[in-house]
Parts: C-alpha cells; sequence; structure tokens
C-alpha cells in the first residue's frame, strides 16, 4: 500500500530521538487514535532551529511523516518552518495513500504544537 | 530469502493433492455439472463424490452438504436464510462480540431491517459464556450464531454446551467453523448443531469455496436465487474444480490432524514461550489453557507500539503475519476482539497475531523471534511512550 519512497524512510528513518536540551516540544495525536507524534526542537535566539528530532508511535506512514517533516525544518527560522505543510510532506514522500493522509497532518501540527511551546515559554521571558 | 509464511489464519497454500485432484476440471473435465450430457454426468459425479467426502469427514449425510463460494456467504446464507424464513416466529437472534465480519456485520445489517440482536460478551480469554446465552434468549428469539473458535485469538468456544441451551429453548443454532474445520476434529452430530460455515482455503483447500451444512429436516430461505444448483437451495453454477479440491483438502488434513496439530502447537508454544522470556510489556491474547486454543494461533499486543509499523517491519525482514489492528484499513479503531476481552485500546493498536501452518519450521520460528525482538526494541525507541 505504501510507496517504496514511504517504505525507505520508514526503513531508516532519520532525526529520530529527543534534541538533547530542547527548548520546544510539541507533542500531538492520541494513542485511542494510534498516532502520537513528539517533535523536540533547539531553536536559537536568532529565531533558527538548530536541530529537530521526532518519537512517534503509529503506523510506517506517521513514522515517515514526522522523519521527513523533521527533516524539513532543521536550519530553518521559525516562520520558514511555520510554513511547512502537510501536503509538503505528502509531496516530499511521493504521496500517501488517502486515509494515512491524516498522519502527514499531525506531522505539521507536531512543528506548530512545539513553535507553540517556545514562543508561549520564550518570547516572554 | 525465502518468505516466512506465519498468516495461516488468513489463509493456506493449496495441498498438491488436492490441486492435482483440481486440474482435470479445469480441463478435460469441464463440464457444467447440471448439463444433461457426458461432461455434464462427469461434473456431476466430481461433485457428488467431494459432498460424500465432505459430508463423512464432520459426520453428516451427503444431503446435509451445501456448496457456496466463500465461508462468508455461508455465514450470510446461515444468518439471513434463518431470519427470513422465521420472521413470523420473531426477529432476535443472539451472537458474540468477536463474530468474525462475515457474522458480525451481517447481523448489523439485520438490525437496518427491524431485527433486534444481542451481542453476548466474552470474558478476558474470550469465551461466551452458557449463563449469558441462555439469560439472553427469548420468545422471539431465532437464532443464536456463536463461532466455533476465534479467528485472531484462537479461543475455541465449547459450542456443543452452547447448543444444548439454544435448543433447551427451542432456538436455532449455527455456528462459524471457518476457522475450526481442519484444525480441530468435530462430528455435527455430536455437536447437534443446526447449521455450520466451513471454508475450504483455510484448511489446504482452494479459494472461493465454502460450505453450509444445514441440518435434515430444517427449513431455510435461499440466500443465493436462482438455478437449480445444490438441490434448489443456492442458485449459481457448482464451482466444480472448486469442491473437488475442498474435499480432498479436507479429507487429507483430517487424515493427518492430531500429528499436524501437535506439531503445529510445538511451534507455536515455543514461540510463544521465547518471545514472553525475551520481550516485556507484553499482553499473549486468548485462552491460556493450550486445549482450548487452535493449535496455530499466537496473538500479542506490544505496549508503546503500533500494529502496522510491527507488521511492516517484520514483512521487511521477511516475515508475514497479520495485525491485529485495523490502522491498515481506513478505520482507526483497533480490533473489536481485542477490546472485548479487555485489551486498553492503545495498547490493542499494537497487536499481531502470528498463525503456523505444518510447513513451517522450527528455524523459522526462532529467526521470528529474533527479528520480532529486534523490531519491538527499535520501535520502542521511536515511542514517545516509552520511558525506559
Amino acid at each position: 500500500m505504501y510507496n517504496e519512497k514511504v517504505m525507505e524512510v520508514f526503513k531508516n528513518p532519520q532525526h529520530m530521538g529527543e534534541v538533547e536540551n530542547y527548548n520546544a516540544i510539541g507533542t500531538v495525536g492520541n494513542e485511542v487514535c494510534g498516532d502520537i507524534m513528539q517533535i523536540t526542537m533547539r531553536i536559537n535566539d536568532d529565531g533558527i532551529i538548530e536541530d529537530a528530532k521526532f518519537k512517534t508511535f503509529g503506523c510506517a506512514a506517521a513514522v515517515a511523516s514526522s522523519s521527513t517533516a523533521t527533516g524539513m525544518i532543521i536550519g530553518k527560522t521559525i516562520d520558514e518552518a511555520l510554513k511547512v505543510t502537510n501536503k509538503q510532506v505528502v509531496t516530499e514522500l511521493e504521496g500517501l495513500p488517502p486515509q494515512k493522509i491524516h498522519c502527514s497532518v499531525l506531522a505539521e501540527d507536531a512543528i506548530r504544537a512545539a513553535i507553540d511551546y517556545y514562543e508561549q515559554n520564550h518570547k516572554k521571558a | 530469502m525465502k518468505n516466512i509464511y506465519l498468516d495461516h489464519a488468513a489463509t493456506t497454500p493449496l495441498s498438491e493433492k488436492a490441486f492435482e485432484a483440481m486440474k482435470p476440471y479445469f480441463s478435460d473435465m469441464f463440464g457444467n455439472a447440471n448439463s444433461q450430457h457426458a461432461y455434464g454426468r462427469e461434473g456431476a459425479k466430481g461433485v457428488s463424490e467431494a459432498r460424500a467426502k465432505i459430508a463423512n469427514a464432520i459426520g453428516a449425510k451427503n444431503g446435509e452438504i451445501y456448496f457456496t463460494a466463500s465461508g462468508t456467504e455461508a455465514d450470510n446464507w446461515a444468518i439471513k436464510g434463518a431470519a427470513l424464513e422465521y420472521r413470523e416466529k420473531g426477529k432476535h437472534i443472539i451472537t458474540s462480540v468477536i463474530e468474525h465480519p462475515a457474522v458480525y456485520t451481517t447481523c448489523k445489517q439485520l438490525e437496518k431491517y427491524g431485527y433486534e440482536v444481542t451481542y453476548l460478551p466474552v470474558d478476558g480469554e474470550g469465551f461466551v459464556s452458557k449463563d449469558d446465552l441462555e439469560a439472553a434468549i427469548r420468545e422471539d428469539t431465532i437464532l443464536v450464531s456463536i463461532m466455533f473458535a476465534n479467528n485472531e485469538i484462537g479461543t475455541i468456544q465449547p459450542i456443543k454446551e452452547l447448543c444444548e441451551v439454544a435448543h433447551r429453548h427451542g432456538v436455532l443454532f449455527h455456528t462459524d467453523a471457518v476457522q475450526a474445520t481442519g484444525a480441530i476434529r468435530y462430528d455435527v452430530k455430536d455437536l447437534g448443531v443446526d447449521m455450520l460455515s466451513m471454508s475450504a482455503h483455510k484448511f489446504y483447500g482452494p479459494k472461493g469455496v465454502g460450505v453450509l451444512y444445514l441440518r435434515n429436516g430444517l427449513k431455510m430461505e435461499k440466500l443465493i436465487t436462482g438455478g437449480e444448483q445444490e438441490r434448489a437451495h443456492r442458485g449459481g453454477t457448482t464451482n466444480t474444480p472448486g469442491v473437488v479440491g475442498m474435499a480432498v483438502a479436507l479429507e487429507d488434513a483430517l487424515s493427518t490432524l492430531e500429528e499436524d496439530a501437535k506439531y503445529v502447537a510445538s511451534l507455536r508454544d515455543r514461540f510463544v514461550q521465547k518471545v514472553l522470556a525475551q520481550i516485556d510489556d507484553i499482553y499473549y491474547n486468548g485462552a491460556k489453557d493450550v486445549s482450548k486454543r487452535l493449535p496455530n494461533n499466537a496473538n500479542f499486543s506490544f505496549r508503546y507500539i503500533e500494529g502496522e509499523s510491527i507488521l511492516f517491519s517484520l514483512d521487511l525482514a521477511g516475515i508475514c503475519a497479520s495485525s491485529g489492528s485495523a490502522c491498515s484499513s481506513a478505520s482507526l479503531e483497533p480490533s473489536r476482539t481485542l477490546l472485548s476481552i479487555g485489551v486498553p485500546i492503545g495498547t490493542a493498536h499494537g497487536s499481531i497475531r502470528f498463525s503456523f501452518g505444518k510447513h513451517n519450521t522450527v528455524e523459522e520460528v526462532d529467526y521470528t523471534v529474533d527479528e520480532l525482538v529486534k523490531t519491538v526494541r527499535r520501535l520502542r525507541e521511536m515511542s514517545p511512550l516509552y520511558k525506559k
């Protein structure tokens, strides 16, 4: 049901784990639906995402989406990262089955949640 | 590397004997079994011999065996046929929460047409209680349908006892024996059931053939209307090669049932033992008493990880199993069976069924354990839920 690209990313996911001393974390999804995605980032004072990593509980599409989305935001500014859409993640993966599109949406949501966390906790300080 | 097939509950490879027996009916003996000429008689002879073999294998009379195109069709016929035939008596049907979709969704469909269905609960190992059944029977109950053995967790129901309860109240009893046939020796007269469904491809027979056993004298409405096939009970040209293959496969399966079951159970037991020893935070789902569980079945829920990821990881390692979760379909709901036996919903997503067969080897079992251990470790490292 998945294309080769998705299976390749699922087999060898990049950026897996948790960023040391992260200052942004976003966790979305829930266990009941079978998908939980966590993205951690370290964002520097210039607002650039120096590093990002993911942890995912979910299907192959969820793993591939989170790995890909995480790769797409490293080295980007917050504003650039906020422009990453689920459609771009799907394009990067050369397509996902229709019932798995929500996995890419979850990846986009996780990025936004992490940046929200950062902005809530750091901008004010 | 050759793939390791551990999904025998989904389907089995066709036996060599069945294949050989079927071949002539695809070529020289192509006749329609209902035709009134030499080719027809040849086909009819094949069908009649097949019917006799199957009847003999389950203790039925020849006239009680009706060929269908699948186990699903047999289940549909049993339930809808009885529902239509006995609608004047009542519109209440009793089944269980862990039935195969062939029964479950058929009951759901009937609910749309004014039938009431009671879905009996099961205990933590998947057993239906006969007291629950007795309590559910009403004046207007027309049918009880309880599966013989569960397709996901392998639990074998006490069919004879459940059937006795139904009959004590004058209610018909059907059992979906799709997983049980070929794995458990039974006799329909001893069980006492009025109807029983089976499917050829679960016991090394061909796909696309099933049987509904209908007890002699039982009045039943048709499901498939058409010509005069199957003694005017089921229309449609008989799948001659299919029924011939089914009969040979069943005869063959029963001739070595005890030794095959013992061998397959030994592989399963070795697998389960090793997995439980090497992987923590898992549930072994289904009956703990091996005498009440299909010999080929093992079902685990792995905490903190998701079934499809496990399934695909195993597939990449050449291991073919089945996900207990429905995540591979459009639905996000995990297995109804696993939820019914009390597996928490998040954990139910991380379930895998391994079903062994007579061609599997000890080496394959050991390789699978090693790969499974690696897979579970890898996916847990990736999981935000795993905190060790």
